[in-house]
């Protein structure tokens, strides 16, 4: 319990200091960028991790928030509420998303996502009297919330701070409360949950409309980060990363997609620099990921040095005491 | 009227092409269990590998596109071989190796044949056209329908005539039973792995000289590969044929009818397919 | 009134019939014992009770209130609460959380995103107490996974028995146990208060015999014969059931 309280102040201090000690104003950007796709990132754990569901369309979510900012602001409306009509869209979205979706479970799941999440980006991509297509939308200013201009990106770093630490608390909030615990139980059994009285349809539902809010705020968040959004945003590609983050990082995790979007971003940002192929790079990381921590990298490690402490701890003492006997009952 | 009958042709044409690519897909996942998102780079690598061997080897195009499928055959059965095998069951796990390898694969393209699309020629003796009653049919479209229903009806003999057809169809119907059986699932698999990557490969090449071969190509397709499948049913061989034709149609008529909501009009059908069918026109009740 | 009433309930898998024009009914507060060989289509029967398979026909009603058409879920809300055969737990959790969670599924809390479930205490409290019940009070925060396979079925039943259900269906409850911990089971489902109606399905009529008031044999998914202990045991269709075999 200690030791989760130390690594939570030791995250707050550095995520805090960010702009005092990174080299310059462009790593602040990227700081914001990892923060607010760990926001996407964490909306996608919340059904991949905690609801067994893997979507490979919530870039299109993410996508209707964005486009919904960046049209109204563009028809002339003040920020309030374009965030406003982003939310209620996107929300409404996801409810569609689900809608549809929440028929099927396991690999149809993540095909009809992905079919959707498609739909949305052709509908980006081609309904130009709206998206104007491939030119896309820009933003041509940041809010600026008591007086404060978010353009400096150091300001819009904290901002974006603010806004990732209150939906981390509510991914926690959430997974912790009554409904995440029937959430987790739809995972491991959908028939029992249903035989103990559960609505597992509706359950599924209330955590595909969860993840919507989350990914739509990290959608809004973007458009106000990047100040453009093209179809570009809503591509395939693009629904896979948040899912490759919670995957590579560990699933069922809340720091797991952090580090997932942290360990994408940074490959992404800093080392393309360095190396023209990163996509390959970014590959083979997630590749090998699959091969040495096919749970993911937090609970991958969390194992690594559980095993190391008690290697450590066992040398002396008898190795006689019995080991729990592990085996889950088969199915 | 005759922009409809272009229209059509090019409709059964993309529909030939989106078989050859849905089959091997449709079986995998039928089979499998397994969400192959390399599918889609399968495609494109075949294209490039096959433009490669046409315009740059000056092969004949025949033998370039019989060397692009047998190289995404190893390069697929490698893949089964080495990662997939062991995360039989882990869909995440599967989920995360195969969008991996698609990276992998499209900077590998990038790195190799460059961004610029590569436009593939006709093979000569099918470029032209066939003029039939004041009716002008392009002769290399024509070509791709029949090698599609050839090689449909090849398929066809495998899955329903032959012994490893037998054992392909109990393995879709009950993995399990199929096991307990004594088929030899682990060979079958990769079998069907190598032959859905050959023909996702060979469909690659095919189509290149239609749509060229671009980056990009791997995700363009890939989509469209799922959505016949979830329209026609998952390990249905006859639900990937109606599938790709139907959706063939809906592309191209949708581009020329609703060019704004081309995307829409083309996942409309798969979206109503769902509510009332889950299970896709031609698939069996999920279990 | 009865409590659970079945009428001429049918079920086919392919051309398999597996239960054919099923009647049964159960008297409140009853203990009645389903036997019959391995296929008999005890375990259908159950699930088709539980609304976990649609029957092709025929109809269920549980105290009068008529349920075919209901969701499985919302009969575990009228009162119907089971155990199975195969164990259906969830092996990450501990006990005290796969008792809370079957508690959850009749709460109205289970709707509710901002609570903290781990601070529900008589939530909590009813979970423990079920645990202690079935003897497992020591092991509450064990995970699942660790436990052995007599404590698991003793879970399942503190799981059905949490529910406080009206009916109580027990599949197989001493399947796999060892002789102590038969007694204890034993011991364990004859505490069980009379306005709980029991029905069990059991293979062993030596465990199970004692227990029950009356007695239903199913073969090939029907019912052979039905009634009480001593007239089921005399009944020669049984013998031919048991020693036919």
């Amino acid at each position: 319990m200690t030791a989760t309280r130390i690594g939570l102040l030791a995250g707050a201090v550095v995520l805090l200091t960010v702009p005092l000690w990174v080299p310059g104003d462009y790593y602040v950007s990227v700081c914001s960028q990892i923060l607010i796709y760990a926001i996407f990132a964490l909306g996608v754990d919340v059904l991949i991790g905690y609801g067994g569901l893997v979507s490979l369309g919530h870039a299109g979510l993410f996508g209707i928030a964005s486009y919904a900012v960046a049209y109204t602001l563009a028809a002339g409306v003040g920020h309030i509420a374009a965030v406003i009509v982003a939310l209620v869209l996107a929300l409404v979205g996801t409810a569609l998303f689900a809608a549809l979706s929440l028929r099927v479970t396991g690999i149809g799941f993540i095909m009809i996502t992905l079919a959707i999440g498609e739909l949305l980006w052709g509908l980006a991509y081609r309904w130009i009297s709206v998206t104007n297509g491939d030119n896309g939308i820009s933003v041509a200013n940041r809010p600026a919330p008591f007086g404060i201009s978010l353009n400096p990106p150091t300001h819009f770093y904290y901002a974006t701070l603010v806004v990732f630490a209150l939906s981390v608390f509510a991914a926690w909030v959430f997974i912790g409360s009554p409904l995440g615990a029937s959430l987790k139980g739809t995972r491991d059994q959908p028939r029992r949950m249903n035989a103990l009285g559960y609505h597992v349809w509706l359950v599924r539902f209330c955590a595909c409309m969860f993840s919507g809010l989350l990914t739509a705020i990290a959608g809004i968040l973007f458009i106000y980060y990047t100040q453009f959004i093209s179809p570009q945003t809503l591509t395939l590609t693009a629904s896979a990363e948040p899912v490759l983050m919670v995957i590579s990082g560990g699933s069922g995790t809340l720091l797991g997609p952090i580090v997932g979007a942290a360990l994408v971003e940074i490959v992404k940002n800093i080392a393309s620099a360095y190396i023209t192929r990163w996509n390959m790079l970014l590959g083979a990381i997630f590749v090998a990921i699959v091969i040495f921590m096919p749970e993911g990298l937090v609970p991958g490690s969390r194992r690594l040095v559980r095993a190391l402490l008690k290697a450590r701890a066992k040398a002396p003492a008898v190795a006689a005491a019995a080991e729990p006997n592990s085996g889950e009952p088969t199915p | 009227m005759n922009l409809w009958l272009l229209l059509a042709i090019n409709s059964i044409t993309f529909g030939g092409l989106l078989f050859l690519l849905s089959a091997g897909f449709s079986l995998i996942f039928g089979l499998m269990r397994i969400p192959n998102l390399t599918h889609g780079s399968m495609f494109m690598l075949g294209a490039y590998v096959g433009a490669s061997m046409v315009m740059t080897f000056h092969l004949p195009f025949w033998i370039g596109a019989a060397i692009a499928a047998l190289t995404v055959a190893v390069f697929g059965g490698l893949i089964e071989r080495l990662l997939l095998r062991r995360l039989a069951g882990a869909e995440q796990a599967q989920v995360l190796v195969t969008l991996g390898i698609s990276l992998i694969v499209a900077d590998f393209c990038l790195m190799v044949w460059t961004g610029d699309p590569i436009s593939v020629a006709t093979p000569p003796g099918l470029v032209g056209g066939v003029r039939f009653v004041d009716l002008f049919f392009p002769t290399y479209r024509i070509a791709i329908i029949l090698i599609a229903c050839v090689i449909g009806a090849l398929l066809w003999v495998l899955l329903d005539r032959t012994r490893l057809g037998a054992m392909i169809r109990a393995g879709v119907d009950d993995p399990q039973m199929a096991r307990v059986v004594g088929i030899r699932v682990s060979r079958l698999f990769t079998i069907v792995f190598c032959l859905g990557a050959a023909l996702a490969g060979f469909g690659g090449i095919m189509g290149a000289p239609i749509l060229s071969v671009y980056p990009g190509l791997d995700n363009d397709m890939l989509p469209l590969a799922l959505v016949v499948v979830i329209l026609g049913g998952t390990g249905s061989l006859l639900g990937s044929l109606v599938g790709s034709f139907v959706i063939g149609f809906i592309y191209n008529y949708g581009q020329a009818l609703f060019p704004e909501l081309a995307y829409f009009v083309l996942f409309l059908p798969m979206v109503v397919v769902l509510v009332l069918r889950p299970q896709g026109l031609f698939g069996k009740q999920a279990p | 009134m009865t409590a659970l009433a079945i009428h001429q309930l049918a079920k086919s898998f392919g051309g398999l019939h597996v239960t054919r024009g099923v009647d049964l009914e159960v008297a409140p507060g009853e203990r009645r014992l389903i036997i019959g060989p391995n296929g008999a289509g005890k375990t259908t029967l159950f699930n088709l009770i539980t609304g976990e398979i649609k029957p092709d026909a025929g109809s269920v009603a549980l105290f009068g209130q008529e349920l075919t058409r209901l969701p499985s879920r919302r009969r575990a809300h009228m009162g119907l609460s089971r155990t199975y055969q195969i164990i259906t737990l969830f092996p990450k959790d501990t006990l005290l959380r796969n008792v809370t969670l079957s508690l959850l599924g009749l709460s109205h809390l289970r709707w509710n995103p901002l609570l903290r479930l781990d601070r529900q205490r008589s939530l909590i409290a009813q979970a423990e107490a079920a645990l202690a019940r079935v003897g497992l009070g020591h092991l509450a925060h064990r995970p699942l996974a660790e436990t052995s396979y007599g404590e698991r079925r003793r879970v399942e039943i503190a799981m059905a028995l949490a529910q406080n259900p009206r009916v109580l269906l027990l599949d197989e409850p001493f399947a796999g146990l060892s002789v102590d911990e038969r007694r204890d089971v034993k011991t364990l489902l004859f505490a069980i208060p009379r306005d709980v109606t029991i029905v069990m399905i059991e293979h062993d009529m030596d465990v199970a015999l004692d227990f029950a008031e009356r007695i239903t044999v199913m073969h090939f998914g029907e019912i052979v014969v039905e009634g009480t202990r001593a007239e089921v045991v005399a009944d020669p269709r049984t013998k031919e059931i048991y020693l036919g075999e």
